[in-house]
């Protein structure tokens, strides 16, 4: 049987991060704000959160699926300026939370709504200050032979089953 | 049935892209080729394998590569999943005879009557330098094709982080 994936770039201070470094359990997302199967995700890992707590660690990271999600670029920017006031965990949420209602024209008053510098966040955007983050992403994705939105690693091996509660929280807990 | 191993010239084939488009793989004699053999159009999930590889474009044409998808749906089939997706990648239509080229290749699944899911990457000579099939119910990902392109190129990249 083929061996699945693994994580070519470990989970560093450059990372977006809930929960601690030394949890037993590390669970990496790549994901598209646009995805829908992202979106559906999004539950599911709060509820990993919730069930698994401080056994648990949660990294996201950017995969955006441009060509087929017009908007997956636009927010992945928005989270990773929200990030840079500290805040990139309100974005992420948010994003996901209100997935079907995002376009490029709300990014401002969602960014107030979570209380951002709006001034900052804008010239953050305009300047690209997120472009970087987010191409290592996909390229650490790519590498890492991320196949699809949500991919999931589990301590560094791509999870290859569905992104169904009891089927994670299974492989999860065998990892403890 | 096994799928074809490096080393062996990659059998030539010609069909349909379009219903009034022919693509022969020896066309592309010159430069590398993918082929992304798949089971069927209109998987259901937006990030499927060929969804993946269309992002990937870019990375694929820095090795100017041409990236190319067969299974065994017909014309029309392509153009209309083709079009939902935005794909750039041409759909051949292994259509007539049924999964005559995936056979070729050894990749054909006599019980289901589709390809497998089957990589190979073939140099600019013609000859295949890497080949995967992966269980069917397994994106392959892209990290296997980028590797054997880069160890064709004869460079091996630092991972760029």
């Amino acid at each position: 049987m083929d061996k699945s994936a693994t994580l070519t770039q470990p989970v560093t201070g450059r990372d977006h991060v809930e929960g601690s470094a030394d949890a037993p359990l590390t669970l990496v997302e790549y994901g598209d704000y646009q995805c829908p199967y992202c979106g559906a995700a999004y539950p599911i890992v709060k509820r990993l959160q919730k069930t698994l707590g401080k056994n648990l660690r949660f990294v996201f990271r950017n995969f955006p699926l441009t060509q087929a999600h017009p908007y997956a670029l636009i927010a992945a920017e928005a989270a990773e300026a929200a990030a840079l006031q500290g805040k990139f965990w309100e974005m992420h949420d948010l994003l996901f939370e209100q997935q079907t209602f995002f376009r490029p024209d709300v990014v401002s008053s969602w960014a107030q709504r979570i209380g951002l510098d709006l001034e900052k966040f804008g010239d953050d955007i305009k300047q690209g200050v997120a472009e970087n983050h987010i191409k290592e992403d996909r390229q650490s994705g790519i590498r890492s032979g991320v196949n699809g939105t949500p991919t999931f690693f589990i301590n560094g091996t791509r999870y290859d089953g569905s992104p169904d509660y009891n089927l994670l929280l299974a492989a999860l807990e065998s990892e403890l | 049935m096994t799928a074809l191993k490096p080393g062996v010239q990659a059998p030539d084939f010609c069909l349909s892209t379009t219903p009034d488009q022919k693509v022969s793989l020896s066309e592309f004699r010159g430069q590398p080729v993918v082929l992304v053999f798949y089971p069927a159009d209109w998987s259901p999930v937006c990030s499927d394998q060929l969804a993946l590889y269309n992002e990937l474009m870019p990375e694929f044409s820095g090795f100017d590569a041409q990236i190319i998808g067969i299974s065994v749906d017909g014309v029309w089939c392509h153009l209309a999943f083709s079009k939902d997706r935005k794909l750039h990648i041409p759909l051949l239509a292994d259509f007539e005879p049924k999964g005559a080229v995936a056979r070729q290749y050894g990749v054909y699944r006599e019980k289901d009557g589709e390809s497998e899911r089957a990589l190979f990457v073939i140099d600019s000579d013609g000859v295949i330098r890497w080949s995967h099939v992966s269980p069917v119910g397994i994106n392959p990902g892209a990290d296997g094709i980028l590797k054997a392109l880069e160890a064709m190129a004869g460079v091996e990249k630092a991972v760029n982080v």
